[in-house]
């Protein structure tokens, strides 16, 4: 059933298949994981039952969410070797290391102290259950520190010499470590997280909201939320525009794919809003967009050549049609999210923020805005460094196992069933979790297992749920 | 004085593997005996006495293969083509297996599929863990820095072998560690369990010991030549003192002993493997050297190691201890 495709293609949507379902997590771990930091550091602080209830639902959330990030997170740590060993032969001893200082200064860190965050508030104390779920925290931002430092050298690579078996080795592991791209995807990955957490908790306020005005809960995550949005947005717009201008200076083509640049512009490119790429005969059909504000963003200067496409061989480009797409879809989740933003700061100003039933369905229907836009993104920065895996050096189609196409197949096959059930189900949990409140319903009454004699934080919580803030 | 980091490294990794199969051979082990477990309440006792750790230990085997390709990328790139399918179905069965820990306590109506997850998930990745281990005892082909081998190689009645034994040492572990972490009927019906599992184990370290030297005339000659014929003796005989203090302590009702002694078994048929192997990474023929990456790697990687892994020793016991004790029935944040 597979003789027609090849191994390298079933390779690649495996990979794309299994690290895009990756990615939905931890781009939501990383922001709930500083959220419930706050949260917590908040109730201790200000001793505010609210900020408790909410930590205490929200870590539930975030356990089923970690879990499903360890689980697929393995599997890619593995499927490097197992589809893509040449690859790992070459590239190894560069970026093996890096993910090696991943999993000595982050994974265990995250997994050491995930424990005492969950189950240990009463075995080790308020403060030290503060210092491990900050540490929690701090484990989530230094994975995405290594691991983008890792897909930064593939797609900006230096430091490196290369050995008579034809692999990378390392000379200078600060420039490695420090590649050009890497400042600037490290944060525009790191505001998204941040974004998609906001908008997820927004999301949950709001909807809360919309079924009753005075819930407390509700109120705090709608307000803390809105709060990133408005804050957020613009930095993460701004980070999206240098992580642009760096992009062009070192892959130049994937910026042409995305703008959709098939020819050179001398005298002031444009910024084309719409058009039907056809990499084909090299041509943006039925393009609509304003002259020269490509020119402007990229080099900040309305008259300033760019090149286009015309100047990369075609065996050397990537799919523009992906490319040109997924950037759209990423920046208009930008701006939407810009708008939200803004709007929740309007009412904010007006003193109506609780009561702006259309802001609320907004909200609620961009919870699931972050996850879009970072998935677009990465489709965007993966798909537009092809045909490369270590960009400008080493081929997609030269980094593959010496697989069978049936073994990847099959292998495809089962992860695909796996993953659409097993995180389905885990899916269907979180939203049900949030479609509770909590300081009632069913999870803050029943409690099932709590150790004995110390009173759920969460009934606590109820009795201070008086309505009407 | 220039240090030979390859070794070095060879060691690290081997103390990585080894802590993994310990550390999550318990928690697997209780995935593998859960439906010994008895009610629902011993159930969830069982999975809440590892809930707090499992992360942590599973963590161990990324270590193993994050760092096998960071410092060996030849090994890696040739073992994990060479074992395609039991990786894949390993790394499936731990999807299942780790899920169900959140999953569980998630739903009422669906609870007994995510338990049959969590077994079938234990059972899945313990076994294949054993194949890959077989495999490799057996041997990789290799030809021009890639696997050369069939896509079915790994499978055969050694490795078979080895995957049953793996998933009966994991369930003594996980017996011996539930009879330390529990009490009442749960601690009692895996005190039980742990006899037959115990001589089960035993009886298939013996196995595979015997099966192992034929399978290469390295081993062979490892064994059965001096020096290494001195641990041919030395083995057996700590291998028995283990099994004295597992049985005895089961026996006299020990809490701590019985798992104790199971981790010391584990220890020594590694230690067994270890002596087999050296100084191959990829037996027949790749060695450490050939494997290794260029000495930057290796330098800057054991850099980190060096200072991170006796932090991460010192807070992973940290968590030890606070989870120290016996676990009862309705501990647990759900």
């Amino acid at each position: 059933m597979f003789e027609s495709f090849s191994a390298e293609i079933l390779a690649r949507v495996q990979f794309a298949f299994t690290v895009s379902f990756h990615i939905i997590f931890p781009a939501f771990t990383i922001g709930l994981a500083s959220y419930l930091a706050v949260l917590n550091a908040q109730w201790l602080r200000t001793r505010d039952r609210t900020y408790l209830t909410l930590f205490e639902h929200w870590k539930k959330i975030f356990a089923v969410a970690f879990g499903m990030g360890v689980v697929s997170g393995i599997v890619m740590s593995y499927q490097f070797g197992t589809n893509w060993s040449v690859f790992s032969d070459k590239a190894g001893p560069v970026i093996g290391p890096l993910m090696a200082y991943e999993v000595l200064s982050a994974f265990f860190l995250e997994a050491g102290f995930l424990g005492i965050m969950l189950f240990g508030r009463e075995k080790v104390g308020e403060r030290l259950h503060m210092v491990a779920t900050a540490i929690v925290a701090v484990g989530t931002l230094a994975s995405a520190f290594w691991i983008l430092s890792v897909n930064s050298w593939m797609q900006t690579p230096q430091g490196f010499a290369m050995n008579e078996a034809g692999q990378f080795v390392p000379e200078d592991w600060w420039a490695i470590v420090f590649n050009p791209s890497f400042p600037y995807r490290l944060v525009h990955m790191v505001l998204a997280a941040f974004l998609t957490t906001a908008f997820v908790v927004g999301a949950v306020g709001a909807l809360h909201l919309l079924r009753d005005l005075s819930d407390r809960c509700a109120r705090r995550n709608f307000s803390m939320a809105m709060w990133m949005a408005v804050l957020v947005t613009p930095l993460q717009i701004f980070a999206g525009d240098l992580h642009g201008i760096n992009t062009l200076e070192h892959q130049p083509a994937k910026i042409m794919a995305m703008e959709g640049h098939f020819d050179s512009h001398p005298e002031g490119a444009p910024l084309y809003l719409f058009g039907i790429p056809d990499q084909e005969n090299q041509t943006l059909d039925y393009a609509v967009g304003i002259p020269k504000l490509s020119s402007l963003i990229l080099k900040h200067d309305l008259d300033a050549a760019l090149d286009g496409l015309d100047t990369v061989a075609r065996e050397d480009q990537p799919p523009v049609g992906i490319v040109f797409w997924s950037f759209r879809i990423m920046v208009a989740v930008g701006f939407a999210m810009l708008a939200v933003g803004a709007w929740s700061l309007v009412r904010r100003v007006q003193g109506r923020l609780y009561d702006s039933r259309w802001l609320h369905r907004a909200a609620l229907v961009m919870g699931p805005s972050g996850f879009v836009a970072v998935l677009a993104g990465w489709v965007t920065t993966e798909v537009g460094r092809q045909p490369f895996t270590v960009y400008g050096l080493l081929r997609t189609g030269d980094s593959l196992a010496p697989v069978a196409a049936p073994a990847v197949g099959a292998s495809l096959m089962a992860f695909i069933v796996v993953y659409f059930f097993v995180f389905g189900a885990g899916t269907f949990y979180i939203l049900r979790l949030m479609g509770q409140r909590p300081d009632k319903g069913p999870g803050a009454v029943e409690g099932p297992t709590r150790t004995a004699g110390i009173t759920p934080a969460t009934q606590l919580g109820r009795e201070h749920a008086v309505p009407g803030e | 004085m220039e240090f030979d980091l390859a070794f070095i490294w060879a060691g690290l990794i081997a103390f990585a593997v080894l802590t993994y199969v310990i550390l999550d051979g318990f928690d697997l082990g209780v995935g593998i005996l859960f439906p010994l477990a008895g009610s629902e309440t011993d159930r969830d006792t069982a999975m809440n006495s590892v809930a707090p750790v499992w992360d942590g230990n599973e963590t161990w085997l990324v270590l193993g293969g994050g760092g096998l390709f960071a410092v060996f990328p030849l090994a890696y790139a040739v073992v994990m083509p060479a074992l395609y399918m039991p990786i894949t179905l390993m790394l499936l069965g731990l999807v299942f297996r780790g899920v169900a820990f959140e999953y569980r306590w998630k739903t009422r109506a669906w609870k007994p599929v995510w338990d049959v997850a969590f077994i079938g998930g234990s059972v899945l990745a313990a076994f294949c863990q054993g194949i890959a281990l077989g495999a490799l005892v057996q041997g990789i082909e290799v030809e021009e820095r890639a696997y050369a081998g069939g896509w079915w190689d790994w499978l055969t009645p050694f490795s078979a072998l080895t995957g049953v034994a793996v998933v009966t040492g994991y369930a003594l572990l996980g017996a011996t560690w539930l009879v330390m972490k529990t009490e009442g009927a749960l601690q009692h019906r895996m005190r039980r369990a742990a006899w037959p599992l115990g001589l089960a184990t035993l009886g298939f370290m013996g196995l595979v010991s015997l099966a192992t030297p034929f399978l290469e005339p390295v081993y062979f000659a490892r064994w059965f030549n001096l020096p290494g014929s001195l641990f041919s003796i030395v083995m057996p005989v700590l291998v028995l003192a283990a099994a004295w203090a597992l049985f005895t302590g089961l026996n006299e009702g020990r809490d701590a002993r019985p798992f104790l002694a199971a981790l010391s078994l584990f220890v020594l048929g590694f230690i067994g493997i270890g002596i087999s192997f050296y100084p191959m990474m990829v037996p027949p023929a790749m060695t450490i050297w050939e494997a290794a990456a260029p000495r930057s790697s290796l330098a800057f990687a054991l850099v980190g190691a060096l200072i991170l892994v006796p932090v991460i020793l010192a807070y992973t016991g940290y968590a030890y201890w606070v989870f120290r004790g016996k676990v009862r029935p309705g501990d647990g944040y759900h």
